[in-house]
């Protein structure tokens, strides 16, 4: 071991409820998040990951497993003892105070010095371009500007980890995109571990380290955004990430045999083939691998075309053609046509 | 030509109706008001203004010790039962619905339930008891009789304020190392402080207004200031008793104006 | 569930009757227990100068129909106390009809206001129903009084010759009853009207309806929780009444509320006076649970809200 893990999570459960109106929100979660990470907790909503991170700061108490942060068990320990900060979804903002009091509050919990809560008050609303609103109540703000003002509080005490759960799901479009330049920017500069929840898929790609998606209270997968990308394990991180084509095959010599008959190689383990509409390209009818497919519909969308095909075996798939500037692709509803695979895009998933 | 549009919430004779009502409801009040400063002594015939009521009301040593009285038991009472409702609200909003819950709520609501002469009579039997065992005769029995039928009065103002009160505030702050008496001081008490003062008020002005359960629980000597006026009844009526009332009246708007601005809605 | 939840939740309920419980010891103290106390003493027997004699007796709940002859010890039905009873049934019903004949037209016509108004009529509703009772009462009987308002006016107007007596009979504690409980039923008919969908009226109307129609066919049964919830909320004082009757209906018009004081002042009959009490508080308790039932039934049938 390199390093001692900023969070750990051991085999957690999380139970709501008894009896038959029990419902399972996480189930046997194992997860280790390296120091500095970025790390991002993706899933539809009620996949279980608020609960995961409500469960690393403290809020709710795991069924099962263990909880460590630095190494060091915290199962049992309350959330006012725990060297994390979580930016709520709500901001959850103290409308009573102002934003330096706002801001300042953990370390006045903490008993620090006035000259200490001061100084490191100003740096934080420095730190978020907003010490111009250090008086004004909450109430008055924006709310890109409370968004900044929660990221201030929750970073003042400098915590181990900071949890961040949905924080930009408030935002409209533009002032998201900055948002998220900005938090990759604090984390960049603070070191600090962000654990970010999102159901966002595209900022969840753009943003992290790593990715850990989460489904029906179960961890999927964990990996770079590239290798989920392009190497998902299952059905649902296929087709929760971005589109895809799922295709049944069988094991053949040489390869991977489609409902068509045509044979193509293919990466992984499984009997689902998946392959993105990107990756599917227009090919000679001669070449090794070309499957004959007739084009259902086309559907214009200015850069490209998708060309909705359907196999010999009556499979259906979506291939996404590239337009040749200002050009056509000479292809027609009705017509028949040859496709093939770039090579290595193929993967095999499980269920 | 004027447009006559055919409303169809008009229904005839309901807005005469509730004219009529609102002049019944006031006309009243109002003579009571303009007559307690009236020159003369009648409570009809108006002989010019006067504060000469008031004057007398003030050097009525019986008025001033009532007056004294009443406010010394709705400032007590006014407190006790915003204490005791605070608490109460606190241990039965906001969390998981517990065993015995509703013996709670129907023991809190009991009073508004209960008609007063009926409350009256049996802390009148029951304390009775206790003055005779105890031989203690002072003002510790109407102020407890007082903050227990005040309790219901201040527990659901401040229970409306938690239950509005966003729950991850609270949360948030034992984040940022709030211990639970830290989170209790620097963030539930100060959101809470207007339902609690709204609480005060309506409870103070409860208190104030009471007749019967004072009437009954008193011991010679304790007249409230309503007690009193209910004792001057035999008398020929003078504009005395309404100077008395209208300073009650004043009392009272004066704090319900206060509760209003505190539990108006921001926005 | 693990330890940890399960003692969480443990806590939480522990430190809920915690929180609740100085409260409750106050109002056992104060409030509750002594009705406890109460039934105890309705069973005993009547001390000569007020209080009770140990002892078990059924003559507190005998004396509630019937009074023993002096002489010969034999029961028979005591028709003052059915005066009694009847009036204050009498005089809460119709106070209750004519509050809602009053009523119902001010909260519809507060509630068909825009918001603005609304908010300024409904505040001079709410005045009234918070300002002391006893002023209250003494306001209207200033009024009624013999040299009261009313009665100068006619004088001087030269339309009566001496002052009519309007004080000290049922009818004064009727109107004075009307007048001091007529907020309480104009809220709750206010807050069922303010839910009330204008719409309806205009399908109504489209679909032939008179005014009357309208009013007896859609509005009324729709609103119906709100009146039920109005009639209990002034039917149940009206009943316990005792300023109102001890300072508008003099001696001579008592109602239930002064009859009980009666037995702990000159009556000195303290066991007769706690049975009349339980009897009130049985027939309230009825009323409420008449009225829960009501408003549950609105809400879980019907179509509408």
């Amino acid at each position: 071991m390199t390093e001692r893990a900023a969070v750990t999570a051991e085999s957690v459960y999380k139970v709501f409820g008894q009896g038959a109106h029990a419902v399972h929100a996480l189930e046997n979660v194992s997860l280790s998040i390296q120091q500095g990470e970025f790390f991002t907790l993706l899933g539809p909503s009620g996949c279980g990951k608020t609960t995961l991170l409500r469960l690393i700061a403290g809020f709710e108490m795991p069924s099962g497993g263990h909880i460590l942060l630095d190494g060091q068990d915290v199962t049992d320990l309350p959330p006012n003892k725990r060297p994390v900060n979580t930016v709520f979804q709500s901001y959850a903002l103290f409308p009573h105070l102002s934003v330096r009091q706002n801001v300042g509050f953990a370390l006045k919990m903490q008993g620090r010095p006035k000259a200490e809560i001061d100084g490191r008050t100003e740096q934080m609303m420095a730190l978020v371009k907003l010490e111009s609103m250090a008086d004004r109540k909450v109430a008055q703000l924006s709310g890109g500007q409370q968004q900044r003002v929660a990221l201030a509080r929750a970073l003042a005490p400098q915590p181990k980890v900071l949890l961040l759960d949905e924080p930009l799901s408030a935002l409209d479009l533009k002032l998201r995109k900055e948002m998220q330049v900005e938090l990759k920017r604090l984390q960049t500069e603070t070191g600090i571990t962000f654990v970010f929840v999102t159901h966002d898929q595209e900022e969840a790609l753009t943003m992290s380290d790593r990715i850990g998606v989460m489904s029906a209270g179960k961890l999927q997968q964990v990996a770079s955004p590239r290798d989920i990308y392009t190497a998902p394990v299952n059905r649902f991180v296929a087709n929760f990430i971005g589109e895809t084509n799922l295709l049944p095959v069988t094991a053949a010599k040489g390869g991977y045999q489609l409902g068509c008959g045509v044979i193509v190689s293919a990466d992984g383990n499984g009997s689902t083939l998946s392959i993105r509409p990107e990756q599917i390209r227009v090919a000679d009818s001669k070449a090794k691998g070309a499957i004959e497919a007739r084009v259902t519909n086309l559907v214009y969308f200015g850069t490209d075309v998708h060309a909705h095909l359907e196999l010999g075996d009556g499979a259906k798939m979506v291939a996404r053609l590239p337009l040749p500037p200002g050009g056509d692709t000479g292809l027609m509803r009705g017509s028949n046509i040859c496709v093939d695979f770039v090579p290595g895009a193929a993967r095999l998933i499980g269920e | 030509m004027a447009e006559r549009n055919f409303e169809v919430s008009r229904l005839p004779g309901f807005a005469t109706t509730a004219i009529i009502v609102f002049i019944i409801l006031y006309l009243p009040i109002i003579t009571l008001m303009v007559y307690s400063f009236n020159g003369g002594a009648s409570i009809a015939l108006w002989e010019g203004f006067s504060l000469r009521w008031y004057e007398i009301a003030w050097n009525n040593d019986a008025v001033k010790s009532a007056t004294m009285r009443s406010l010394t038991i709705a400032a007590a009472a006014s407190v006790i039962s915003t204490v005791l409702a605070s608490m109460a609200a606190l241990g039965t909003t906001r969390r998981d619905k517990f065993k015995g819950q509703t013996v709670i709520y129907v023991l809190i609501n009991q009073p508004l339930m209960v008609p007063e002469i009926v409350t009256a009579v049996a802390l009148l039997i029951f304390f009775a008891a206790v003055k005779v065992a105890t031989g203690y005769q002072g003002l510790g029995y109407l102020i407890a009789a007082h903050s227990a039928f005040c309790i219901p009065f201040a527990y659901l103002p401040i229970r409306a304020r938690l239950e509005g009160m966003d729950l991850t505030l609270e949360v948030a702050a034992s984040d940022l190392y709030a211990s639970s008496w830290q989170t209790f001081t620097n963030v539930t008490l100060p959101l809470l402080m207007p339902g609690v003062l709204a609480g005060a008020m309506l409870a103070f002005v409860i208190s104030l207004d009471d007749v019967i359960i004072t009437e009954f629980v008193k011991s010679g000597g304790q007249d409230t200031l309503p007690t009193y006026m209910l004792g001057q009844l035999r008398r020929a009526i003078t504009p005395e008793v309404n100077a008395i009332s209208t300073a009650l009246l004043g009392l009272t708007v004066v704090m319900l104006t206060a509760f209003f601005l505190l539990t108006r809605k921001k926005n | 569930m693990s330890r940890a939840e399960d003692q969480q939740k443990k806590a939480s309920a522990r430190n809920g009757w915690l929180l609740s419980a100085p409260a409750l010891a106050l109002l056992i103290f104060a409030a509750a227990g002594p009705l406890l106390i109460m039934v105890a003493y309705s069973f005993m027997v009547k001390g000569d100068y007020g209080n009770v004699k140990w002892g078990f007796s059924w003559d507190g709940w005998v004396g509630i129909l019937f009074e023993r002859d002096i002489f010969d010890g034999t029961l028979r039905l005591a028709s003052a106390h059915l005066v009694i009873f009847l009036r204050s049934v009498k005089l809460s019903l119709l106070t209750t009809i004519i509050v809602f004949g009053f009523g119902f037209p001010t909260a519809w016509f507060i509630a068909t206001r825009n918001p603005r108004a609304r908010a300024i009529w409904l505040f001079l509703i709410t005045i009234p129903f918070w300002t002391n009772l006893l002023v209250r009462t003494f306001a209207i009987g200033e009024i009624l009084r013999t040299e009261g308002l009313i009665n100068t006016l006619l004088l001087r107007l030269g339309i009566i010759d001496a002052p009519l007596q309007m004080l000290y009979n049922e009818g004064a504690v009727l109107v004075g009853m009307a007048y001091v409980y007529l907020p309480l039923m104009v809220l709750p008919l206010f807050a069922a009207i303010e839910q009330f969908d204008m719409k309806l009226l205009e399908a109504a109307y489209d679909l032939y309806a008179s005014r009357f129609k309208v009013l007896w066919h859609v509005i009324l049964p729709i609103v119906r929780p709100g009146i039920i919830a109005g009639s209990i909320l002034v039917f149940v004082p009206s009943l316990g009444a005792y300023v109102t009757p001890r300072v508008l209906g003099g001696g001579k018009n008592m109602m239930i509320g002064n009859f009980i004081e009666l037995q702990f002042g000159q009556g000195r009959n303290w066991p007769l006076g706690a049975a009349l009490s339980m009897t009130l508080l049985v027939i309230v308790s009825i009323a409420l649970l008449f009225y829960v039932r009501a408003i549950n039934r609105g809400a879980k049938g019907g179509g509408h809200g």
